[in-house]
């Protein structure tokens, strides 16, 4: 096989694992919008805060120590514990769902029946504050996240998740691929599956897509509203901290992490935004998509030779691009629901 | 014209049809032969006694399910129910009827808790029902449908139908995700009752459909099944024949008399066919500009000269 052929399949195959992390970014958005209709921005800063939180339980900081520190004049910053992963995840969720409750309690509730683009700049209100909160609660420096399930450490011994030695047999050729990767999408493959048999089999689920689709009929047959928005919003938190953990774990816990919302953006729009399956395709996509393009646009052999240039650094762009063009096109995406207006 | 016998809908001999205007008692109310049967012999109606009282159909009607006092309504300044009194029993079609704006909704919408009125209490099976949320209502046992459908349209019938037993679903969530012990035979029996449902209301032909799909006289029977599968103690229907063709009229009405006496459903219904409110209803409550102007049997209402003027129109001289 042409090396150029089997270097693009290393390309593609980096560009899936990519696209599963924006897919779990995409996925909180989904599940925010399609029950309750609103557009969630602060989505990002969700998994910002998750992954601080997370850190900051595991490593025993103490929370808004500048704050405490500052107003009574101590010099606390640590209970000096360490807390095991699972524990720290566990106690993480809890916080995530206080926090979903906060929201509903605080700023939804109050909003009910208003036009979408006021709960939309509600929730870019609600990610200033909380990248405040955040900052204020575990200061700002760039943590390392050490989770075991994400670098693969607490797996038993024997077990290698690399498979370039798989792919040496086959092609003669060791793709090399990130371990984190692979776990990312094992993970992003259970957690689909758990929100698929969550909204399909548990009455809280019917209920969800009950209250999705008519308020007044979810209320008639005995749904509470309020509850279905605070579960939402702890699901999505829920799912904000799979993706703070994985992505955390990648490029650190910093406040670029909330950024990442600005990358799922395209993936919705290619995805569609009312979809759980569009969300994951739309990521693959996006994530090949890019990977393949700057491969093919940053080598001489091939751009260069076709059009007599090459261009680096298209990942920034090329998505935007795509979904400017899926916009045009295609505005509800590959599997969003067609928006019709009767008159 | 429509006649009940025996509690059937058969169309009648000379095929008329339901199209009906309120007509004052010197015209005839329905041609001769062809009277309602059901309140015409051995009805006495004492709204006072507590244990009910007995149809001319032999249907045993029971206590008071539900009871208004002194309701009153308020947007703002506009009065939309002035002070309204009435009470549902146990087993009986009970409709609201009135001209259009007579509140007749709203006091539907009183009873199944999405407004609060200002004044007055209701109460519920006896007690008094304190402020609730309409989810808590719906879960009381108190069911209903809407005027303008409302659906989980990117449903199909069978999800639907399967909402309406949210009430009834106790397992946990994990259970319920990983199909577990209880949660399995909890889902069977759930899914039994809306079968029987949909079976009855005669949608098997659609079960799988998305609801989207489906023509508004469907859609209808959809939200009645819906309501109905809560087997609810109460079930409100609001303007149920509204927008349908003689034939679905028909089929509802059916329907709507079956469910009574299958499944003894207390129905209270709000109707703007005055000819299927006469024939489908065991006592009525007529109100015009938010206040009650006549309760009764369809006979009793029929004559009252309040009603007549609210629906004819009274001359100004």
């Amino acid at each position: 096989m042409p090396d150029q052929l089997i270097y693009a399949m290393e390309v593609s195959l980096n560009g899936l694992m990519a696209g599963v992390m924006y897919a779990l970014v995409a996925l909180g958005f989904v599940l925010i919008f399609k029950a309750s209709g609103i557009f969630n921005f602060a989505q990002g800063v969700m998994a910002l805060f998750a992954a601080m939180t997370l850190v900051g339980i595991q490593t025993g900081q103490v929370p808004f120590a500048h704050l405490i520190n500052a107003v009574f004049g101590t010099q606390i910053h640590h209970f000096g514990w360490q807390i095991h992963s699972i524990v720290a995840i566990i106690l993480t969720v809890g916080v995530m769902i206080a926090l979903a409750w906060a929201v509903q309690r605080f700023i939804f509730q109050h909003l009910v029946g208003q036009e979408p683009i006021i709960l939309f700049m509600a929730t870019i209100g609600l990610a200033y504050l909380l990248e405040g909160v955040a900052d204020l609660m575990w200061n700002s420096e760039i943590k390392k996240l050490d989770v075991c399930l994400a670098d693969g450490t607490c797996l038993p011994q024997g077990i290698n998740l690399a498979i370039d030695e798989a792919t040496f047999n086959l092609f003669g050729y060791g793709f090399f691929v990130d371990n984190l990767d692979i776990t990312a999408t094992i993970i992003a493959i259970i957690l689909v599956a758990a929100l698929v048999a969550f909204s399909q089999y548990t009455k809280q689920g019917r209920a969800m897509r009950a209250v999705a689709d008519d308020h007044q009929a979810a209320l008639s047959v005995g749904v509470s509203l309020n509850y279905i928005w605070i579960l939402v919003w702890s699901v999505a938190g829920f799912v904000a901290l799979v993706a703070g953990i994985m992505w955390g774990a990648k490029s650190g816990v910093q406040f670029s992490l909330s950024l990442i919302a600005l990358k799922a953006l395209p993936v919705l729009m290619l995805g569609g935004f009312t979809s759980i399956p569009g969300a994951i395709v739309g990521g693959l996509i996006i994530g090949v998509g890019e990977k393949l393009f700057e491969f093919f646009m940053s080598s001489s052999d091939l751009a260069g030779a076709l059009f007599g240039f090459t261009m680096n650094a298209t990942e920034n762009w090329f998505a935007y691009v795509l979904a400017l063009i899926f916009l045009v096109f295609r505005p509800q995406g590959l599997f969003g629901e067609k928006i019709i207006e009767r008159v | 014209m429509w006649c009940r016998f025996k509690r059937r809908w058969r169309r009648s001999d000379d095929g008329t049809t339901l199209g009906f205007a309120f007509a004052p008692p010197t015209i005839p109310f329905v041609p001769a032969g062809l009277e309602d049967f059901r309140n015409k012999e051995g009805l006495d109606l004492m709204l006072d006694q507590t244990e009910g009282y007995v149809t001319a159909d032999g249907r045993q009607i029971g206590p008071v399910v539900m009871e208004m006092k002194n309701i009153t309504l308020r947007f703002g300044g506009v009065e939309a129910i002035k002070d309204i009194s009435f009470d549902i029993r146990e087993g009986e079609i009970r409709a609201i009827i009135g001209p259009n704006g007579a509140g007749k909704s709203s006091m539907l919408n009183v009873i199944s808790g999405f407004y609060v009125p200002q004044e007055g209490q209701v109460f519920y099976k006896g007690q008094p029902r304190p402020q609730m949320k309409p989810y808590e209502v719906a879960r009381q046992g108190i069911a209903r449908t809407f005027q303008n459908i409302a659906l989980f349209e990117g449903m199909s019938v069978l999800d639907n139908v399967m909402t309406g037993r949210l009430t009834h679903m106790k397992t946990g969530m994990l259970a319920q995700a990983l199909w577990l012990g209880k949660a399995e035979a909890e889902e069977t029996a759930n899914r039994e009752v809306a079968e029987k449902i949909i079976d009855f209301l005669e949608i098997q032909a659609i079960r799988k459909t998305p609801v989207s799909r489906l023509p508004y006289g469907l859609k209808k029977r959809v939200e009645l099944a819906r309501a109905l599968v809560a087997e609810p103690s109460l079930l409100l229907l609001d303007e149920p024949m509204a927008g349908m063709n003689v034939e679905e009229k028909e089929d509802m009405s059916r329907f709507i008399l079956d469910v009574n006496d299958e499944f003894g459903t207390t129905i209270a219904l709000i109707e703007h066919d005055m000819g299927v409110v006469m024939d489908l209803s065991d006592r009525v409550v007529v109100m015009d500009y938010g206040k009650k102007i006549g309760d009764g049997t369809p006979d009793e209402v029929r004559g009252n000269q309040d009603v007549i003027d609210a629906y004819l129109g009274v001359a100004h001289d």
